[in-house]
């Protein structure tokens, strides 16, 4: 997802830079006002620790292998503003060293993964674990917290790619979305099996840091909303004038991927009757059951894997 | 470990090298800026930019075959998501026209961070005045990348002269529970540095 240099246009460029550098502005404040210096080595170890793990190939189908992303699973080891930071740093060193993302391209890779992706995976983490109690719930929150971070990190890169007019917007996001709804699997699944590790060996290091010892004050909370809005309205909204065509293909694919939820979206993707607001219903519907369904997927498998002799 | 592939030739002493690295960094960014507003068609000045990176790589005495390499790990990322321009309807010059800049943006980079050791492109960011916090977790990042990569791979090593069953689920656990303990081990490896950074007078 790493955009490199030369496909992004002026426009964009300027965009997605000065909202990465007020989202990376808000999190250095609100760094220095809540973190304890103690914790800048961790940060600085922990982009390390990103590096490190982004190395560790995952063998998927047919000799192809992925890694993890790692955006939501540093959101919930060290919070979401030490990710904004730690995920920053990670996408800096990668630019100047490995070339891996461009150099003028770098606000865009830092809107996409470095802020959008752990906010948004750091709410619905928060939102999950509050909903079910102990582990389960934080397993599970952490996966599925994974998967939509993937998606939606991919949906900024679709628009920002469609804005600069590289790409159609009735393909980019489509294409983007659907590769990454995939992806966004097995992001899941390695960031349980992480988060389960750690539950077995230090369960306070997940207990502690994310929950207690990192207070969200209301302005930066409001601030980061703020900054993902805007990210999503300048490039996932103007999808919506080109709708019919693209966004039923996402829906088609919402509702065969999840084969479980099949019975229940088909009446709205096979609609019969023309007009948009039709159109965004059934889309509207099928991506909310398939991402309900990918929720209790995320739940039986932290059934499965989470630690049992550990009780919270 | 050769973890070196990154910058091998960032600390040569070639007339590049010893450039100011801000004169360095300035120059890239023109350069990019340039390339980046270049519209398909424009295939000469595309190509001139590339005849100054291979200048560039001549004085430096960076070798073609590393340059190759180098493209050659990138260059899968950069097709896959230039393939996206061909469903638009003017997509193969608009294609074939984002490939090549792409390509040569990412030259430019890889010229900038193999004759700029990383340590002064930071001494860059900090007199050009950027968040000394960012600074210092960057500076610390790069200092314990190679320590914690070769930390996973003994790791990594140690686990696969352990393991007798294969298969693709006991593969997905075992390099999971490397990934934690190496969080586990980032963590007490960041107490350790924090408190000898007191020791040494680190407020």
């Amino acid at each position: 997802m790493h955009v490199p240099d030369g496909f992004l246009d002026a426009k964009t460029i300027a965009a997605t830079g000065a909202l990465s550098a007020m989202g990376i502005g808000m999190a250095l404040r609100s760094g220095r006002k809540s973190l304890p210096p103690s914790r800048l080595p961790l940060m600085g170890v922990g982009a390390a620790f990103v590096f490190a793990a982004q190395m560790i190939n995952f063998p998927v189908i047919g000799g192809t292998s992925g890694h993890l992303i790692g955006a939501v699973l540093v959101a919930v080891l060290m919070g979401p503003t030490a990710a904004i930071l730690v995920m920053t740093s990670v996408l800096i060193v990668q630019c100047f060293l490995f070339a891996d993302g461009g150099i003028l391209a770098l606000g865009a890779n830092i809107l996409n993964m470095g802020i959008v992706a752990p906010l948004a995976g750091y709410a619905i983490f928060t939102g999950v674990k509050k909903a079910i109690p102990g582990n389960l719930g934080i397993v599970a929150g952490a996966g599925f917290a994974g998967w939509c971070s993937t998606v939606a990190a991919s949906l900024a890169c679709a628009g920002e790619l469609a804005v600069s007019e590289i790409a159609p917007w009735n393909t980019a996001i489509p294409a983007m979305a659907n590769i990454h709804m995939l992806i966004g699997v097995g992001e899941a699944i390695i960031t349980m099996l992480v988060v389960v590790a750690i539950l077995r060996a230090r369960p306070e290091l997940i207990m502690s840091n994310a929950s207690v010892n990192v207070p969200q004050r209301p302005v930066t909370i409001a601030g980061y909303i703020l900054i993902v809005a805007l990210a999503l309205a300048l490039f996932v909204s103007p999808f919506a004038s080109v709708w019919p065509d693209g966004l039923e293909r996402v829906a088609s694919t919402l509702g065969f991927e999840h084969r479980a939820v099949t019975s229940a979206s088909s009446p709205f993707s096979e609609y019969q009757f023309p007009g948009l607001s039709s159109a965004l219903a059934a889309t509207a519907l099928a991506g909310v059951f398939g991402t309900i369904a990918t929720l209790l997927l995320t739940i039986v498998i932290a059934r499965l894997i989470i630690p049992r002799n550990r009780k919270k | 470990m050769q973890h070196d592939i990154l910058d091998r030739y960032s600390r040569g002493s070639s007339p590049l090298h010893r450039l100011h690295s801000k004169a360095k960094v300035i120059l890239a960014v023109l350069l990019l800026l340039f390339t980046i507003s270049l519209h398909p068609g424009q295939w000469i000045a595309c190509a001139a930019v590339a005849a100054i990176l291979m200048l560039a790589a001549l004085i430096a005495r960076i070798p073609v075959s590393y340059l190759l390499r180098r493209m050659l790990i990138i260059e899968p990322l950069i097709v896959t998501m230039a393939l996206l321009a061909l469903f638009r309807p003017d997509g193969i010059a608009l294609f074939l026209m984002t490939t090549a800049k792409a390509n040569v943006c990412f030259f430019i980079i890889i010229i900038l961070s193999n004759t700029t050791p990383f340590a002064r492109l930071l001494d860059v960011a900090r007199s050009w005045h950027a968040p000394a916090m960012l600074v210092n977790i960057i500076a610390l990042m790069y200092r314990y990348i190679f320590v914690l990569a070769d930390e996973t791979e003994r790791m990594q090593r140690a686990r696969s002269s352990r393991t007798f069953r294969s298969g693709k689920r006991v593969r997905w656990i075992s390099r999971s529970q490397i990934i934690g303990q190496t969080f586990v081990r980032s963590t007490e490896r960041a107490e350790r540095i924090y408190a000898a950074m007191c020791a040494r007078g680190w407020k």
